[in-house]
């Protein structure tokens, strides 16, 4: 097999990027380094309030202190934050309607596929998109706002919202939790707020879509929703970004909160740039995801499909403060070419009868390396609590990799967790199988893959579930003979 | 007289640098069936392999054509989609793939490949349900993903159900009876006769006699050794089942 693996390898490479164009807008973009004076200059753009400012400089002190971290199955290349510009905006910082935005950037969504326009109320899907740092339209916020839900910009929402913004950004994931958090702490350009009333059903999809745009400029997105008791919201973020030399450095921080009763779905699809064929040139992915079921019998399920970026860092995790609690994680990592993917989850119980459920799908292909890294923790006081993990690894060609380190902590005698780990080969008798039935090796893939990550899939929302399967084929092209 | 289906003239093949095949000369016309009879290891099954071009097989000498075309140079799904059907020795588990999911991806292959439209979920499962009670197919197999956890019979019945599906030109059989209790046995060769048609041709490749009572040959082959030593009538079958493969060795 080694004669086709070279044709397979031939194949993949020649499968460039599909979403990897750059765009030509005007940006302000501030010079490269990082100090107080540049993280001042962020906030006075910004237009903050004084609590905002400090809390930034506490952030960037804190960072300083620290030390980045290292792992064991990734090949991290020095990055040099003095030489990332941590600002860069559209000129024209707000937009009133469409007609006003940049055409360039509406040419870039429709590029991506992003349904920004009228096809929106048809999907019924609200957007709040971000080109670079910048909210540059918010739609559907009338709508939400008749129920009382917040959906806007965290810059929008440090303005109008002081007091939720206050009580709950760094609540689930400190200022000094890690490395990247405290770098994301203390210069974070935009990202989305929502907040969900008590006893509200958010009625659609809440949804963003990020983009990096400027070359060598960082990006660090911060995330904060919050569902009040008895609310529901299912939430949507998926990105892609173009094509660049330098190594962009994405380090985001979403943080969740969920209150008694209440339910939260938080969906990805991510499909950064992952380099080239000999992995140059990717988004580096730092993200610290977590989320806080904070009251009985709250409820949060992350859904995840990972395609993209050259070294992917990422452990959504939760909290299981309440009793009864539930916490859900599903996850399919793709890595392909020389891509690095090292993404899991923790789990936390606290509360009593907490459960928690994970289902993590590997895919490695190519000279990729793929490894899950799961920690449940059981603490003395969660009576009861469950859990049950099933990680499995899914391997094309064999000069791929996949590892799985699951760590389990547990202090309370009467807590059950289960973990259950597979490793599978797409063979080539399988491929020929399928060839031998007139289905190219192409779609074969696909059949395969999506078969295999079924169970993660039709946890997607519907529009998300079909463009996911998609980018699982168009990501493995090329990868089995 | 009919049409020349296929033609494989003088070929050699050899896997991992060992020679397996020693020179073939067969003809299959449209219509026909041929049964392919030999001792374990003489190559029946590199032979179906090089037909429907699994990889791993090198041809050094000899061609394939099929309809005039050379089949050689085609990759393996190009030769399914022409018309070539292989009803695995072996079939492959396909874990998390359904029955209904990898059979719609090859009808929706074929049907792209002769210009027609893709069916309809209605229309396909209509389709399916056809050929399901011509084979005598168990519905609750196809729910199921693709050979996962059948067992031996369930999975050559599976492969004939496919042929049903698929309508191939030539349908390449290798020890489709063998492991198929004597009730299994009369369904598949019953599906079988029930798609020969003067445009249909069949290789049968087996062990047993018994299969030939039910589909019935009009050639017979004995490999051995990779090379067709014998060619004759359905009687041939008959007199190997009697007499062994010693008077072969011997010969040869
Ligand atoms: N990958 C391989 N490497 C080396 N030899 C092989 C390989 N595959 C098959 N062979 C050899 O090729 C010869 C022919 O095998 P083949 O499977 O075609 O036989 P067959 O006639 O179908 O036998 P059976 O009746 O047992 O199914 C055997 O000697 C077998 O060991
Ligand atoms: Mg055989």
């Amino acid at each position: 097999m080694a004669k086709k693996d070279d044709d397979i390898l031939k194949k993949v490479t020649g499968s460039e990027y599909e979403f990897g164009f750059v765009s030509n807008i005007e940006e302000e973009i501030f010079p490269p380094g990082l100090n107080e004076d540049i993280i001042r200059k962020i906030s006075e753009k910004k237009n903050e309030p004084k609590w905002m400012l400090d809390f930034r400089l506490k952030a960037y002190r804190k960072w300083k202190s620290m030390e980045m971290p290292q792992w064991a199955h990734l090949r991290i290349p020095e990055i040099d934050y003095q030489a990332i510009s941590y600002f860069a905006a559209p000129k024209k910082p707000k937009y009133n309607s469409l007609d006003e935005v940049d055409p360039e950037i509406l040419e870039t969504f429709n590029k991506l596929g992003i349904p920004l326009e009228e096809q929106l109320v048809l999907a019924g899907v609200a957007v709040d998109a971000i080109v670079d740092s910048t909210s540059v339209k918010t739609t559907f916020k009338e709508t939400l706002s008749n129920l009382g839900i917040i959906f806007c910009s965290i810059s929008e929402a440090i303005q109008d919202h002081p007091d939720l913004v206050k009580k709950y950004l760094a609540s689930v994931v400190p200022v000094g939790d890690n490395y990247f958090a405290a770098l994301n702490s203390a210069v974070f350009s935009d990202g989305s707020f929502v907040y969900i009333p008590k006893g509200v059903r958010c009625p659609m999809e809440l949804s963003s879509y990020f983009r990096i745009n400027a070359a060598n400029t960082g990006q660090f997105e911060r995330t904060l929703i919050i569902a009040d008791e008895g609310s529901y919201v299912s939430y949507l973020e998926g990105c892609t970004a173009p094509q660049r030399d330098e190594n962009q450095l994405h380090a985001a921080v979403v943080e969740i909160i969920v209150h008694k009763d209440a339910e939260v779905k938080y969906s990805t699809v991510q499909n950064w740039y992952p380099g080239d064929k000999d992995g140059k040139g990717g988004i580096f992915n730092f993200v610290t995801k977590r989320g806080i079921c904070e009251g009985e019998n709250s409820k949060l399920t992350w859904a995840q499909v990972e395609t993209g970026s050259a070294i992917t860092w990422k452990y959504p995790s939760t909290i299981l403060k309440g009793d009864n609690s539930i916490s859900e994680f599903y996850s399919v990592a793709v890595t392909n070419n020389h891509q690095q993917a090292d993404t899991g989850t923790k789990m936390i119980h606290i509360g009593k009868n907490t459960k928690s459920h994970i289902v993590s799908k590997g895919i490695s292909a190519g000279y990729s390396e793929n490894s899950y890294r799961g920690l449940v923790k059981v603490m003395k006081g969660a009576e009861n609590a469950r859990n049950y993990s099933q990680c499995d690894s899914l391997l094309m060609g064999d000069k791929c990799g996949a590892h799985t380190f699951p760590y389990i902590e547990v202090e309370n005698k009467t807590a059950v967790v289960e973990h259950e780990a597979t490793t599978s080969k797409v063979s080539e008798d399988q491929i020929f199988y399928c060839n031998q039935r007139g289905i190219s090796t192409e779609d074969a893939v696909g059949l395969i893959v999506n078969g295999y990550a079924k169970e993660v899939i039709k946890q997607l929302p519907m529009e998300f579930a079909v463009e996911a399967q998609k980018l699982l084929q168009i990501t493995l092209e090329g990868s089995v003979g | 007289m009919s049409n020349k289906m296929l033609e494989i003239k003088n070929l050699h093949a050899e896997i991992n640098g060992k020679e397996i095949l020693k020179g073939i000369d067969l003809t299959v016309n449209e219509g026909e069936v041929h049964a392919i009879m030999g001792p374990n290891g003489s190559g029946k099954s590199t032979l179906a392999a090089v037909i429907t071009g699994k990889p791993g097989y090198e041809v050094t000498k000899g061609e394939i054509l099929f309809y005039g075309k050379n089949l050689l140079e085609m990759p393996p799904e190009e030769r399914a989609l022409a018309g070539i059907f292989l009803s695995f020795q072996y079939p492959v588990e396909i874990p998390g793939v359904t029955m209904m999911n990898f059979l719609k991806a090859a009808v929706n292959a074929k049907r792209k490949y002769e210009g027609k439209e893709e069916m309809s979920a209605a229309e396909f499962l209509r389709f399916i349900r056809e050929k399901q009670k011509l084979v005598e197919m168990d519905t609750n197999l196809t729910n199921r993903a693709v050979n996962e956890g059948f067992s031996g019979g369930e999975k050559k019945k599976n492969e004939i159900f496919q042929m049903a599906v698929l309508e191939p030109k030539l349908a390449i059989l290798d020890e489709t009876d063998s492991g198929l209790d004597i009730d299994a046995l009369r369904v598949v060769a019953n599906g079988v006769n029930k798609l020969r048609s003067p445009e249909r041709s069949f290789i049968v490749i087996t062990h047993y006699q018994r299969l030939l009572d039910y589909i019935v040959p009009d050639i017979v082959h004995i490999l051995y050794k990779g090379k067709i030593v014998k060619t004759a009538g359905k009687e041939l079958a008959l007199e190997l089942e009697e007499k062994g493969y010693g008077w072969i060795k011997e010969q040869f």
